[in-house]
């Protein structure tokens, strides 16, 4: 077989490149060539990603991994930053936030998220048509509210969207995001010596409390939920509009849905857009997947948005089917690095959409969907914009 | 998994220590589990849940990321 490096351009803005439904076709697991030249390996198959996120001799340490997209930086991992530590670091860390995401507390902010979904929706019609659903909506939803839950200054946005947006960019120049890395750990330490010395009614003041944590964990721990806590759901809400605007009667069987049909269609949303396409892993020994060996130290890159299109595992893949109801999918990862924030994710999809929905009844792309830039470059997939009218 | 006609039984069992407190098992049957407040770590509230719950806790065990829910049907 022979080794092909992982494609990003899309022959459509939904689904992932078409080579990978190929490759799946063949076979759950090939070789692959990585962005360094490494010879590691691709998983597009359902149960192999399983199997392979759930195994505790694949490690996620970023310094033994390959990036199959990105140029090779000189970054490092900070301390803190648990989604790129193994057990027992990684348990330490997490264990001190799991109480923080939970189904009820997470539920709890329903009132909140509702607030400031109303208020942007205020802005957009203030605003005017047409507008840029990204910039208008999509990106200052979740903005908004994990600066909130956390304590960061919505003010200080431009400055971590932009830093964050450096990091994701696997096509930037090494140098690049390696400034963008330095500036962000500037300002959040900066945070974390605040939120210690004085301490506000907020996550980040309450891990500040706990006198184990250093200032430089703490400012670690902040890096990672404030990128994942709004990257992610922005581009969920942005895509996941544009794949609705795309058929009216999804758009509008979506509008009148009671809360259960919600719920089931930002699932089955998460399924069928997966914008975290792909992760990581790097084996610490040799390790059989569908009988090929993984060598110790050969890296392994999870294609969750082609697994969550198996055939073996879901009926009909290729639809977004809105009545579906999809236990199981990969959108938020597997194993015990399976996204810490997904409660608050699926509050924020399930209040946004429907909102914004009944507020522009008659809301439509204001381009041609060919013109609608996408995320290719990008290691959170969606769009870049999303010019809409109502 | 049995499929006859009597009444089938379900055992749930939970393996706290594995539990990495996603909260998948409290979205899909909200009868059977719970998280503890302080951690988020699963609480099972019903070892043998009623029929009408067989159904969600067999989703629940699908989609734990670190599947510590098993469940056993007689």
């Amino acid at each position: 077989m022979s080794r092909s490096t992982l494609p990003t351009a899309r022959q459509n803005p939904f689904d992932p490149p078409q080579e990978l439904r190929l490759w799946q076709a063949e076979g759950p697991i090939r070789p692959m060539t990585y962005a360094d030249g490494h010879q590691g390996w691709l998983v597009t198959g359902y149960a192999a990603t399983r199997a392979v996120l759930g195994d505790p001799r694949f490690s996620v340490r970023s310094e033994l991994a390959h990036s199959p997209l990105a140029k090779p930086t000189s970054l490092s991992v900070p301390p803190g930053f648990f989604l790129r530590m193994d057990p027992p670091e990684h348990t330490r860390y997490r264990r001190l936030l799991t109480g923080e995401f939970t189904v009820r507390r997470m539920k709890a902010l329903e009132p909140r998220i509702e607030a400031i979904v109303a208020d942007q929706l205020a802005l957009m019609e203030r605003h005017g048509s047409p507008s840029d659903l990204v910039e208008d909506f999509a990106l200052p939803i979740p903005s908004l509210v994990i600066c909130e839950l956390l304590g960061v200054s919505y003010q200080d946005r431009e400055k971590f969207q932009r830093d964050s947006a450096m990091l994701l960019n696997v096509e930037a120049e090494p140098k690049r995001r390696e400034t963008a890395f330095a500036d962000l750990m500037t300002f959040l330490s900066e945070l974390a010596v605040r939120k210690r010395a004085e301490p506000e009614d907020d996550l980040l003041s309450g891990l500040a409390a706990q006198r184990d944590l250093t200032e430089q964990e703490l400012a670690g721990i902040a890096f990672l939920l404030l990128i994942a806590g709004h990257e992610t759901t922005a581009n969920m809400l942005a895509l996941g509009t544009f794949a609705l605007l795309s058929n009216p009667a999804r758009l509008a069987a979506l509008r009148d849905a009671g809360p259960e049909a919600v719920a089931a269609s930002v699932e089955e949303l998460l399924r069928y857009l997966s914008v975290l396409f792909h992760v990581v892993r790097v084996a610490l020994e040799d390790v059989e997947v569908e009988g090929r060996t993984i060598k110790a130290g050969e890296s392994v890159t999870l294609y969750l948005a082609q697994a969550n299109r198996d055939a073996e595992r879901f009926a009909a893949p290729e639809e977004l089917d809105l009545t579906h109801s999809v236990a199981g999918h990969l959108a938020f990862g597997y194993g015990i690095h399976q996204c810490l924030g997904q409660q608050l994710a699926r509050v924020e999809m399930r209040i946004a959409y429907p909102a914004l929905l009944r507020r522009f009844p008659g809301l439509r792309l204001a381009v041609g969907s060919e013109e609608v830039p996408l995320r290719t470059d990008m290691a959170i997939y969606g769009v870049h914009a999303l010019p809409v009218a109502w | 998994m049995k499929r006859g006609k009597g009444k089938s039984v379900m055992r749930v069992t939970v393996d706290v220590d594995r539990c990495s407190a996603s909260g998948q098992c409290v979205l899909f049957a909200p009868n059977v589990f719970d998280q503890r407040e302080e951690d988020g770590i699963v609480i099972l509230l019903n070892p043998t849940p009623a029929p009408e719950d067989h159904a969600a806790v067999r989703q629940a065990a699908i989609a734990c990321p670190t599947a510590c829910i098993h469940v056993e049907e007689t």
